[in-house]
C-alpha cells in the first residue's frame, strides 16, 4: 500500500440488521423447536413429583443449601456429582456428533441466543412492522410520538421477556411456588431479585440489541465448531454453478443467466446480515431462512427448488461436474458421526449402568492413618475408620456394622456399646468404627491385611460393604 | 458486514501496512468493543477509589468503602463468637459427665474440641492424638491420671508437674542411679524384673532378685503387682504400653536418670468452655473412660 492512503478504521459500527419475514418449512420448523424449547424451560420448575413428607415435591430442583440435585425420581448427592460431569460431557459429544453430522444446527435452531433473539425480532416486527417499515422508522431522524411510542413498547414487551426469562431461572433453585409468593410480597431473598435482575438485562441486552454480536465476537463455539465439519457436513450453502451469472430480467433461450434472480430475498431474511452466495462464512448460523426465502421466490418464477439448499461441500463439487449427489444419509452415516455416536452412547449406557446399580444404602470407608494403629494396653491392635453411612431414605433407619477379614477381628463403634447405629433421614452420618485383634493374632503381626466393612440395614436387610486394610504392627 | 464479499470485490481494505510486501487486512472490531474496554477502565479507576488500592509507604489507600479482609475475618469471627455463646454457655453449665449424652452438645463440644486441639495440643500429642516418645497418646485405653470426663478436665485445667498452677498434680521419681539409691547390679536386677510384668525380660536369672529390689524401692508407687497408681501419675508396668519406651536401654535410663514430664496448665489461655470441648474431645477419641 502507498504511504499516501489515509489509515482505516480499526473500529467498525454495528450495521443494524432488519431481517423480513419469512415462511416456508424451515421457518416452521424453527418456530416449533422455540415453542417446545421455551415450554420445557418455563415449565418444568413447575411439574410437582411426590417424594415423601420430608422431602421437596418439586420434579426438578437444585437444591443448593442442602446439597441435593433432584431431577424426578432420581435425587443426586454431592459425592456423585459424576453423573452431572457424565451428562455435560454426552451433551458435549452429541454437539459434536450434529455439528459434524448437520454443521451449525445448534446455533441455528436450539441455541437459547438464537431462540431468544428469534422472539426478540417476532415482537419487534408484531410492533414496528416488516422489514420495509422497520427499515423506515430507524431512518426516521425526528423522534416523533410514533416512534417514540413504538419503541417504548418494544422495549417494555422486550423487558417483560426478559424478566419472565430471569424468573424462570431462579424458580429451578427453589420450591417455585414459595418462591413465586416470596418474590411477589417482596420477601425473597435478595440473592434472587439480583440474579432476576442481572438475567433481565442480560436478557434485554443479547436478544434486542447485541444479537448477532454474541455469536460473532462472544461466542467461543462457532470457533470450535469449524474443527467438526468437514466435505461430508450438511450445511446451508449456494449452488453457485446454477445460481451463476446471476441478474435480473427474463431468461430467453440463449441466455447467459443464471437461475439467481438477484431478488436480495436471502438477504434480506437473513439474521446475521450475511449473503450466503458468498460461501460459508464464519457469521453464518445456518438457521436455514434464506432456503426458505430462495425457494419460495425459484416456485414463484417456476425454476426448481434448491438454489440455496442443505449441502455436503462434496456435492457442490461433484454436481459442478455434472454427477448426481450423494444420498443424505451416506453423508450423514460416516466413520466421524458414527465414532461420536459410539462414544455418546458409551457414556450414557455407563450413567445408566451407575444409575441402576446404585443402591439406598450407602458408605465410604476412610481409614485414620494418623496413626496407622494404636496398641492398647493389653497388647491388642486397633485401627480406626471414618465411616460416613449414608440413608437415602425418608425415615430413619438403624444400620448394623460388621467385619469379614479374620476371625479374630472385632467391630466397635464409638460412642455406643451396640454394633449398630440409627441413621437420621435422608442424612449422611459420620460414625467412628474400630477393628480390634487380639495381640497375638496374625492381623496384629502383619503388615496389613485386607477387610471388607459391611453395613447391613436392620429393617429391610439390604446390604453394603466397602473394602479397605487393617494394618498390624508389622506396618 | 461480510469479509468475503470485500475480497472479491478486489479491493480487499487493508491496514495500511506492508512488511515486505506482506499486508494485512483490515478486520475492523467491533465499535462497541471499544467502548466496553474504555468501561472496563473507567471501572477499574471507579474500583481503585471504593477499594484498597494503591500501595503507599507502609499501608495502601483504604478505599472509601472502608473494605478489609482483615475487618471481615475479625467480624465474622465475632458473629460466630456470638452464635456460639448459648451453646458455650450450656457447655459451661453442664455436668461434666452428661456432656456426651446430649447429643447436640457433645457434636458441638467435640468439633470445636477438634479446633483447639489442633491449635494448642497437636505440638506435643500430635496432630492425630498420637503422641511421641515422652508425650502420651491419648487414643489408647491406658491413662496416667486418669481416663474419665472429670480427670481429663483437670489435667487439662492445671497441667502436670507445673510451677504455675497449684492445682497441678505433681510426683516425682527417684533418679535410682544417679543420685546412688541402687546399684548398677540392682538397677539391672529391676530392670529384668520389670520387663517380666508384661513380657520377656532380658536375663530371666535376674528376676527374682529384681522383684526383691522393686518391693523395697517401686512398689509404694507402682504398687506390689506393678499396676502403678493413678492419684500419682505412676504408670502402669505391667502392660503393652510404654510411655518413654520399652526395651531394656528405655526402662534403664528410667530407672537410673528418672523421667519428669510436664505439662502447662491450659486455664490461662483457653476459656472454660474451650476447656471443656477439648476435654470431650481426648475423651471420645478411643480411649476414654
Amino acid at each position: 500500500m502507498s504511504e499516501s492512503n489515509p489509515a482505516p478504521s480499526l473500529y467498525a459500527a454495528r450495521e443494524p440488521i432488519f431481517p423480513r419475514r419469512v415462511s416456508g418449512k424451515f421457518r416452521n420448523l424453527k418456530w416449533i423447536i422455540m415453542a417446545i424449547t421455551l415450554g420445557i424451560y418455563y415449565v418444568t420448575p413447575w411439574i410437582r413429583w411426590d417424594r415423601g413428607p420430608s422431602l421437596p415435591d418439586q420434579a426438578v430442583l437444585l437444591d443448593m443449601a442442602n446439597r441435593r440435585f433432584y431431577f424426578f425420581w432420581v435425587e443426586i448427592w454431592p459425592h456423585e456429582f459424576y453423573f452431572v460431569a457424565g451428562l455435560l460431557i454426552m451433551a458435549g459429544l452429541g454437539l459434536f456428533l450434529f455439528t459434524s453430522a448437520l454443521g451449525r444446527v445448534w446455533c441455528g435452531y436450539a441455541c437459547p441466543q438464537t431462540v431468544w433473539t428469534d422472539l426478540f425480532i417476532l415482537v419487534e416486527r408484531w410492533i414496528e412492522g416488516d422489514r420495509n417499515a422497520r427499515l423506515r422508522l430507524h431512518r426516521q431522524k425526528k423522534l416523533d410520538f410514533r416512534k417514540a411510542r413504538l419503541r417504548l413498547t418494544k422495549w417494555t414487551v422486550w423487558l417483560l421477556i426478559g424478566l419472565a426469562t430471569g424468573g424462570a431461572w431462579i424458580f429451578y433453585f427453589a420450591d417455585a411456588p414459595t418462591l413465586l409468593r416470596d418474590l411477589v410480597t417482596l420477601n425473597a431473598h435478595p440473592i434472587a431479585y439480583t440474579t432476576m435482575a442481572v438475567l433481565t438485562f442480560t436478557t434485554f441486552l443479547f436478544g434486542g440489541f447485541a444479537r448477532e454480536q454474541i455469536c460473532i465476537y462472544a461466542c467461543p463455539w462457532p470457533r470450535i465448531q469449524a474443527a467438526m465439519m468437514d466435505e461430508d457436513t450438511l450445511t446451508v450453502g449456494y449452488r453457485e454453478w446454477r445460481g451463476e451469472p446471476r441478474g435480473k430480467g427474463k431468461r430467453t433461450e440463449d441466455s447467459e443467466l443464471g437461475d439467481c434472480i438477484d431478488c436480495m430475498a436471502c438477504v434480506n431474511v437473513c439474521p446475521v446480515g450475511i449473503d450466503i452466495r458468498d460461501g460459508q462464512q464464519l457469521e453464518c448460523i445456518t438457521c436455514a431462512l434464506c432456503i426458505d426465502a430462495c425457494d419460495d421466490m425459484m416456485e414463484k418464477i417456476g425454476k426448481p427448488r434448491g438454489l440455496i439448499d442443505y449441502m455436503a461441500l462434496k456435492d457442490e463439487q461433484a454436481e459442478r461436474a455434472g454427477q448426481p449427489p450423494k444420498n443424505v444419509w451416506k453423508h450423514i452415516f460416516r466413520p466421524r458421526t458414527i465414532m461420536y455416536t459410539g462414544l455418546w452412547s458409551l457414556v450414557g449406557f455407563a450413567l445408566l449402568f451407575a444409575l441402576f446399580i446404585r443402591s439406598d444404602i450407602d458408605l465410604t470407608v476412610a481409614p485414620v492413618r494418623n496413626p496407622t494403629f494404636v496398641t492398647l494396653s493389653d497388647g491388642s491392635i486397633r485401627n480406626t475408620y471414618d465411616v460416613r453411612l449414608r440413608n437415602k431414605h425418608g425415615e430413619d433407619r438403624r444400620f448394623r456394622l460388621s467385619v469379614v477379614g479374620d476371625p479374630t477381628m472385632r467391630i466397635e463403634l464409638e460412642g455406643t456399646p451396640y454394633e449398630s447405629v440409627v441413621v437420621p433421614a435422608d442424612t449422611a452420618q459420620l460414625q467412628r468404627v474400630y477393628i480390634v485383634t487380639p495381640k497375638d493374632a496374625a492381623p496384629s503381626q502383619a503388615a496389613s491385611t485386607d477387610v471388607r466393612i459391611w453395613v447391613e440395614d436392620l429393617g429391610n436387610g439390604e446390604r453394603a460393604y466397602k473394602d479397605t486394610t487393617f494394618n498390624g504392627r508389622g506396618n | 458486514m461480510s469479509k468475503k464479499s470485500e475480497i472479491k470485490k478486489g479491493d480487499p481494505e487493508t491496514t495500511g501496512h506492508s512488511w515486505d510486501g506482506i499486508e494485512e487486512f483490515n478486520n475492523p472490531l467491533p465499535r462497541w468493543w471499544l467502548w466496553t474496554f474504555y468501561l472496563t477502565i473507567i471501572w477499574g479507576i471507579g474500583y481503585t477509589i471504593a477499594y484498597p488500592a494503591w500501595p503507599l509507604i507502609n499501608s495502601a489507600t483504604a478505599g472509601v468503602m472502608g473494605w478489609s479482609t482483615r475487618a471481615n475475618v475479625a467480624a465474622a469471627i465475632a458473629e460466630v463468637e456470638e452464635a456460639n455463646a448459648p451453646i458455650n454457655a450450656r457447655l459451661e453449665a453442664a455436668e461434666l459427665s452428661a456432656i456426651s449424652s446430649d447429643a447436640e452438645l457433645n457434636s458441638y463440644a467435640v468439633s470445636a474440641g477438634a479446633a483447639v486441639f489442633k491449635t494448642w495440643c497437636a505440638q506435643c500429642h500430635g496432630s492425630g492424638a498420637a503422641g511421641a516418645k515422652g508425650y502420651p497418646n491419648l487414643l489408647d485405653d491406658d491413662w496416667l491420671w486418669g481416663g474419665s470426663m472429670e480427670e481429663i478436665h483437670q489435667t487439662v485445667t492445671a497441667g502436670i508437674r507445673n510451677t504455675e498452677n497449684d492445682d497441678a498434680r505433681y510426683s516425682e521419681m527417684p533418679a535410682f542411679g544417679r543420685d546412688e539409691l541402687l546399684e548398677a547390679e540392682q538397677i539391672d536386677q529391676v530392670v529384668n524384673y520389670v520387663m517380666s510384668l508384661s513380657g520377656e525380660p532380658r536375663d530371666a536369672s535376674k528376676v527374682s532378685e529384681g522383684a526383691v529390689v522393686y518391693a523395697d524401692n517401686c512398689a509404694s508407687c507402682h504398687a506390689e503387682d506393678g499396676t502403678g497408681d493413678r492419684t500419682q501419675g505412676a504408670p502402669n508396668l505391667t502392660d503393652a504400653i510404654w510411655l518413654y519406651g520399652g526395651d531394656y536401654a528405655d526402662i534403664s535410663e528410667t530407672v537410673t536418670n528418672s523421667r519428669f514430664g510436664v505439662m502447662p496448665p491450659w486455664n490461662t489461655r483457653l476459656t472454660e468452655a474451650e476447656i471443656r470441648a477439648v476435654s470431650a474431645y481426648v475423651h471420645q477419641l478411643g480411649g476414654g473412660e
